[in-house]
């Protein structure tokens, strides 16, 4: 008997895959466990594994096409057997057209799939959304992200009266009325002018999308700002990588340092979750990697109590695949705390969205020589680096944001305190 | 407490008030419950349990032609109904004694005496003493509702009460007013032999159950004998030394005169605001419900009115759960501030049971909401043919895009237990592919309900 081969969800967010590249044949024999294909979800390009054995009888979907979770994408069997029944309710799935902007949002596959498979890696810690089958199903139909809702069931689950709420933009129920996630999915529909290019948006870009306009609209953000001399931490590196081949990076530092002064500070350290604020033990530390279309924060767990060269040596693998779009969910999830760093791209200071489950984020902007007010009023010339705290205040009020910045300066400037 | 003898006094000791006194002592109030009579209420006194004690009897009488079936003789000729009655009133003392226990364990003061509101704070009983509370519930309940000319004299005129307490049946009853008191009344009295004769001046018996669940109970009450006149109101009554002749008129202006030996009065209840004080306050009544908005707060603050002196559905279990509402509320925790009204079963008890919640299908189309059907009929249920009950479906309305369950009907046996597999479905916004993919015990009614759910979704195994 041939075989429909599935679109599966390779995330726990994942709605649609772009299928990069067949690395099967028609007429190939495929055996159990063999890597089919590779697909981009929507946030890196992940290893499709085989988990039937046989014949590649027809691929459905070309590369560069894309699926949504449970489109067919292949047909496997014997070898010669006849699959025309199968192909005639396949739904032709073709490299897809670039969609019109005015195309309807679909639902958020993640909350509205019951069948997303179960073999995934854990959700990150606010991943799981406590909600009735019913309030699942309407926020699948208005295609409106239930992570955005605030639930009023028990136990803050949330039932079919936050939804009204949310799609009445009444603002009961949802954390940001008359915007957020629903308002960004029934947008404006703006028509394009003659010769202009439309994009259809990529899983990675709807995810981007989603997730900072979320952030942005639920999360009230305030922004604390300093100016960190940085000669005795350039110098400390500098003595740290002599003779090194392999060159400890000031994001290795910063990490360090800021994952022990998220020790000191827990309360910065957290996240929001409704009718709760989770602190966590654990210091993972997200870091912004920009790829071609997008970007991604792989994180590096526990830097309060990693040395500067476990992390470096962390960081450097994750970047790598991080720019090449492989990494796996477990490896850009769940960050506790995020630093965004811009200075390479000759940025002086700039304000970051709050990359959640974490409350807070960190922007440096690049290191620069300035002259600073030094002792007995002389003018030095320093290193400075401009670091920028964005918060949640419905986690952090400004003067424990200010207190953990304050800190963390002081570390940078000097870094013996860090080990204090 | 500040200078005050309770936290919370309640006044009636019903349904609703010796929840409120119970559920207040759980959460750590000082309750006194004022009741004049017997705690309990309507509901345990003259209300739904002597009924049931009646009505399980009933139902034991009805099945004699079964034993006979099976070859016994079963000798009738001492049935006395003064011992269906006493053994109905045994069940209703056992049950206000367990009240009476359960207020005590709770240390829940009951104070025994008539009291009315006599300030925002204070409730003063006939006999001048005055008790004092931060808080006060009324829950004074309700009272057979009287139509003019049909006054009752508990001869031959009676109310509910007046029925329940009888311990000698007439040989014909006229019982006027197909609700589901008059519906279980008509039941009990045909299953013991009495000539019944019920009068509805809506156009169907049970009016406010979905229609085609009634036309099952009309079809088994028709076989058993029960003459049904609907769409009939009856416009004057003269009482003889021999009974009741009562003139009824149809709605085609035809009338009739029938005679019976008692009249049984049903036509609903009348809220007990009356004489407790709400003037002095400044609460008015509406149509003699006291209005109360959330948490079932009246507006003076820091007094609540629950069960059948509010406009919500004259049921024991909904002034069960206002008592819960208004005490968690002043106890400072957040419940929720008032029932879905699409969550609320009713229960008729007769032969066949009607159970239901939520829009009947009449209801819907009067509201425009726009619903699906879905129904399953008992006689698909295994179980149901065995033990010779396969009359009657599972019908279920639903929400066509989402499938959220708007009403559930079901007619036929234990109807009233096997509603609320549905009803934790509808209060739990599970779908009805939940309950169609669980499994159920097999033989059981309820895989009826489960099979109504996969009707919902298109794959009734049964059908």
């Amino acid at each position: 008997m041939p075989e429909k081969i599935l679109m599966m969800a390779l995330s726990p967010t994942m709605e649609t895959g772009t299928l990069v590249r067949w690395r099967k044949k028609e007429g190939e024999l495929v055996a159990s466990g063999d890597v089919l294909c590779e697909v981009e979800t929507d946030k890196a390009t992940m290893d499709y594994e085989s988990a039937s054995e046989g014949t590649l009888l027809k691929i459905v979907v070309q590369a560069g096409g894309q699926a949504q979770v449970g489109d067919t994408i292949a047909i496997m069997g014997k070898s010669g057997e006849d699959f025309s029944a199968l192909l005639s309710d396949t739904r032709p799935v073709a490299a897809k057209a670039p969609v019109a902007l005015a195309a309807a949002p679909r639902a958020v596959a993640s909350v509205a799939s019951r069948e997303a498979p179960s073999a995934m890696p854990a959700a990150p810690p606010t991943g799981r959304v406590k909600s009735s089958p019913l309030a699942r199903r309407i926020a699948s139909q208005k295609g409106i992200d239930l992570r955005s809702l605030h639930g009023s069931g028990p136990d803050g689950r949330i039932i079919k009266r936050d939804l009204d709420a949310a799609s009445a933009g009444a603002g009961a129920g949802i954390r940001a009325p008359g915007a957020g996630p629903a308002a960004i999915a029934a947008g404006p529909v703006y028509k394009p002018g003659p010769g202009d290019e439309v994009v259809p948006l990529s899983g990675m870009r709807k995810v981007i999308a989603r997730r900072l306009s979320e952030s942005m609209f639920s999360a009230p953000h305030y922004y604390l700002t300093v100016a960190i001399t940085m000669d005795e931490l350039l110098a400390t590196r500098a003595r740290l990588n002599e003779g090194r081949e392999k060159k400890a990076s000031m994001n290795a530092f910063l990490m360090a340092i800021a994952g022990r002064a998220l020790l000191h500070h827990p309360k910065v350290n957290s996240t929001w979750n409704g009718d709760s604020i989770i602190r966590h033990t654990a210091t993972d530390i997200g870091l912004a990697v920009a790829q071609p279309d997008g970007l991604i924060t792989p994180v590096v767990r526990d830097c309060g109590k990693k040395g500067i060269l476990a992390i470096d040596t962390e960081l450097t693998d994750l970047v790598e695949r991080a720019r090449t779009g492989k990494l796996q969910p477990p490896e850009y999830e769940g960050a506790t705390f995020t630093i965004s760093s811009l200075g390479s791209s000759g940025i002086d200071e700039f304000t970051a969205v709050i990359n959640p489950p974490g409350s807070a984020i960190l922007a440096v902007g690049a290191i620069r020589k300035e002259p600073v007010v030094g002792k007995e009023d002389r003018i030095e010339i320093r290193q400075r680096m401009r670091a920028t705290l964005s918060c949640d205040h419905r986690a952090i009020d400004g003067a424990v944001g200010a207190a953990f910045l304050r800190e963390l300066a002081d570390m940078l400037e000097n870094p013996m305190l860090a080990l204090a | 407490m500040a200078g005050y003898d309770y936290d919370v006094v309640v006044i009636g000791g019903g349904p609703g008030g010796y929840v409120a006194g119970i559920r207040a002592a759980q959460l750590g109030l000082k309750a006194a419950v004022i009741e004049r009579d017997k705690v309990g209420g309507v509901c345990l006194n003259v209300g739904c349990i002597p009924s049931k004690a009646l009505i399980h009897q009933a139902e034991l009488f009805r099945s004699i032609p079964n034993l006979k079936e099976m070859g016994l003789t079963v000798d009738t000729n001492g049935f006395d109904y003064k011992n269906v009655f006493d053994k109905s009133r045994k069940a209703a003392d056992t049950l206000v004694k367990g009240v009476q226990f359960l207020l005590k364990k709770n240390k829940v003061e009951t104070i025994v005496g008539d009291g009315a509101i006599s300030g925002k704070n204070e409730v003063t009983l006939r006999d001048g003493k005055k008790v004092t509370g931060k808080n006060i519930v009324i829950a004074t309940g309700s009272r057979p509702r009287i139509i003019p000319g049909f006054e009752f004299d508990e001869k031959q005129v009676l109310s509910s009460t007046g029925a329940i307490m009888l311990s000698k049946l007439p040989k014909k009853a006229i019982i006027l007013g197909a609700g589901a008191i008059g519906v279980e009344f008509s039941h009990v009295f045909n299953s013991f032999g009495v000539e019944v004769h019920l009068v509805e001046m809506l156009d169907r018996i049970l009016p406010i159950e979905d229609a085609e669940a009634v036309q099952v109970l009309a079809r088994a009450f028709q076989k058993r004998g029960i003459q049904m006149s609907t769409g009939t109101k009856a416009v004057s009554m003269q009482k003889g030394a021999g009974g009741v002749s009562v003139l009824l008129e149809s709605k085609t202006g035809q009338r009739t005169t029938v005679e019976a030996d008692q009249i049984l009065v049903v036509v609903g209840r009348t809220p007990n605001t009356d004489g407790i004080g709400l003037e002095k306050i400044g609460i008015t009544t509406e149509k003699g419900f006291i209005p109360v908005g959330d948490y079932n707060q009246t507006k003076v603050p820091g007094i609540y009115a629950i069960g059948d002196v509010v406009n919500t559905p004259l049921l024991a279990h909904v002034a069960f759960k206002e008592a819960e509402i208004a005490v968690e509320h002043m106890a400072g925790k957040s419940p929720r501030p008032r029932l879905d009204p699409l969550s609320i079963p009713s229960a008729t008890y007769c032969e066949p049971q009607v159970a239901s919640f939520g829009l009947p299908e009449w209801k819907a189309t009067e509201q425009k909401v726009e619903f699906a059907k879905a129904s399953f009929p008992y006689r698909g249920a295994g179980k149901s043919v065995a033990v010779e009950q396969s009359e009657g479906f599972v019908k279920v309305l639903y929400e066509p895009k989402t499938k959220e369950i708007l009403g559930v009907h079901i007619v036929g046996a234990d109807a009233t237990e096997l509603i609320h597999e549905m009803l934790l479905g509808r209060s739990a916004e599970l779908l009805p592919e939940d309950i169609a993919e669980m499994i159920h015990a097999h033989p059981t009614l309820s895989e009826a309900v489960c099979e109504a759910m996969r009707s919902v979704e298109g794959w009734a195994i049964h059908a």
